[in-house]
């Protein structure tokens, strides 16, 4: 079995992210950077499955040179090699399915195992336009994968309950919270994976040439809340929702 | 040139937040110059036909056929590609649900299109604002392609006014539902005799401050006193103290109804992300550092064990009177 784990780079979602002094960006003081929670859910089942089944697990990673950290805590938790696509352009969510179109071209792997979504950006596109580039399968929002045989069965969260569907491999699946707990990487395999094998390409190695069709054009802060009143006692609380707020 | 609206509906009958987004709908028609038109894809469809047809809609394209009777994000994407290229659509829009996320991106592919996600409002140069960051900052995008396609916030827009009727045209559906390698098995449904989440006037919402789930109760009284909707933070949800579908926040649901009460939660920005937008917000913590204060409108530093009973008892005995 082999399993393509994608891996973004995205800010410490602990951190308040704050728009930088002249509007044009996010303010990068104090940043920490880190793989996308949602992406190491997913890089942890490609690992268990491996663990059950046998196999191989490559994550690919997009992005500027220093992305590659990120790349290799997930090869520190035990994935087996990495592909970093390096480019500094902006990408969209369609450039990004387009470059790991060709990816999965190259690779062949069983299964594409991607968060549902980057917490940076909450676009939650790429892997479904990937799954539709490549005529896969789509499982989003998965919270159980059970592989049997040359099929995989998996539980989704959706609105309203859990839904269950069954996709031929290779198919394409997107992890949800609740799909596993990922495990730290220990000092031995931080160290190990320094040496494990990491393909260094561009997008113009793969023949794809990004052409953005979403632009940012710019960023604001939100209108904030104003200060609301603490109140001393409940019976003040009912009274200000029925009387004052009239929401009761 | 027209816009196409995906009309989400549960085993036929409508979700209400569709109104929302044909409304957004309706102003993107409106700057485009041209109409809009819905598409209501299943089986057993009537119902919800029946429920969009006075929305000033020029035309309901109904895909109703026993082959879409299980849904399927790939069977969905194909009619509604086919019905935007019938319709000559210049836009496709659709709710951000768990069902719009998940298929209006393959249809963005199919069209060529970009697409923005969970849109919360239309500029008057027909760019999109989103929330970025777990909505800590808000995005303008640019769509740069012909065609548009957008996941729309329910809780951003009102429901559309009732308006002309539409004509209805029913679709050939062409589509081979075994060509997907994709089956339906099955679909677990949360029963609840609340209000939805993502409807209710008000929402009634705890943290790990509740301790035990054997302690839900106190939440639920409330809940039922009011005729709230309950919602959770996503460490309970994760504690395993009540399903999933209750989660609001950046991964879970966005609401933003008339009243939130916030109970023993301390505020993470993933769970403001969710439900900053409400009317009112009701803090009630012990822990007076709480950021959930910063953004309530009241806010109560006490024990909730005594206080949610308190107020459960105190707004009966209102009502009662």
């Amino acid at each position: 079995m082999k399993i393509l784990v994608t891996c973004k780079q995205v800010p410490d979602p602990e951190i308040k992210i704050k728009l930088n002094a002249d509007g044009s960006g996010i303010s990068t003081d104090g940043l920490k950077f880190v793989v996308n929670p949602f992406d190491e859910i997913a890089n942890e089942e490609a690992l268990r499955i491996k663990e059950k089944l046998g196999g191989e697990v490559v994550v690919c990673g997009i992005g500027a040179k220093d992305i590659a950290t990120q790349i290799r805590s997930c090869l520190a938790m035990g994935s087996d090699r990495g592909i970093h696509v390096v480019t500094d352009a902006k990408l969209d969510s369609d450039s990004v399915a387009a470059i790991l179109q060709k990816v999965v071209d190259k690779e062949k792997p069983d299964l594409v195992l991607m968060g549902k979504q980057a917490v940076d950006d909450d676009m939650a596109q790429a892997a479904q336009i990937l799954a539709d580039k490549l005529s896969y399968p789509q499982a989003m929002y998965a919270s159980k994968i059970e592989i049997n045989g040359n099929a995989a069965v998996i539980v989704r969260e959706v609105d309203g309950g859990l839904e269950t569907v069954e996709v031929t491999l290779p198919a394409l699946v997107t992890a949800d919270l609740r799909l596993n707990e990922p495990r730290y990487a220990s000092l031995p395999n931080i160290m190990k994976a320094k040496k494990k094998p990491m393909d260094e390409m561009t997008p113009a190695d793969l023949g794809v040439t990004p052409a953005p069709k979403v632009r940012v054009v710019k960023l604001v802060a939100p209108e904030a809340r104003k200060a609301g009143v603490i109140v001393k006692t409940v019976d003040e609380l009912v009274n200000k929702l029925f009387n004052e707020a009239k929401v009761i | 040139m027209s816009v196409l609206i995906l009309v989400e509906h549960k085993k036929g009958s409508l979700v209400k937040a569709s109104l929302n987004v044909i409304n957004a709908a309706s102003k993107m028609a409106a700057q485009m110059g041209c109409g809009y038109n819905l598409a209501v894809i299943g089986s057993g469809v009537g119902a919800a036909v029946a429920a969009v047809k006075n929305v000033g809609a020029t035309k309901i394209y109904v895909a109703d056929d026993a082959k879409l009777s299980n849904y399927l994000d790939e069977s969905w994407a194909d009619v509604l590609t086919a019905i935007a290229k019938a319709s000559g659509a210049k836009a496709v829009v659709g709710l951000a649900s768990t069902q719009g996320k998940a298929v209006l991106p393959r249809v963005a592919a199919k069209l060529d299109a970009g697409m923005a996600s969970e849109v919360s409002g239309i500029t008057d140069n027909l760019h999109f604002m989103r929330p970025v960051y777990a909505g800590n900052l808000n995005a303008e995008v640019e769509i740069t392609t012909e065609i548009k396609v957008a996941s729309i916030r329910g809780t951003a827009f009102e429901p559309i006014p009732a308006g002309a009727e539409a004509a209805v045209e029913n679709v050939a559906v062409s589509i081979d539902p075994n060509a997907y390698r994709k089956k339906f098995v099955k679909m677990d449904e949360v029963v609840s005799d609340r209000p939805p989440l993502t409807e209710a006037r008000i929402v009634v919402s705890f943290g790990r401050g509740i301790k035990a789930k054997e302690n839900i109760p106190i939440v639920e009284r409330l809940a039922d006193t009011l005729k709230a909707a309950i919602g959770a933070t996503r460490v309970v949800v994760d504690a395993g103290m009540i399903h999933n579908d209750y989660q609001v926040g950046q991964t879970g649901k966005v609401v933003a109804p008339d009243l939130y009460i916030a109970i023993g939660m301390s505020g993470a920005i993933q769970h403001l992300a969710g439900m900053k937008d409400s009317k009112v917000i009701v803090a009630i913590n012990k822990d007076e550092e709480a950021p959930i204060f910063q953004v309530a409108d009241y806010g109560i530093v006490a024990d909730l064990f005594q206080a949610v009973p308190e107020m459960t008892d105190k707004i009966q005995a209102i009502k009662n009177a």
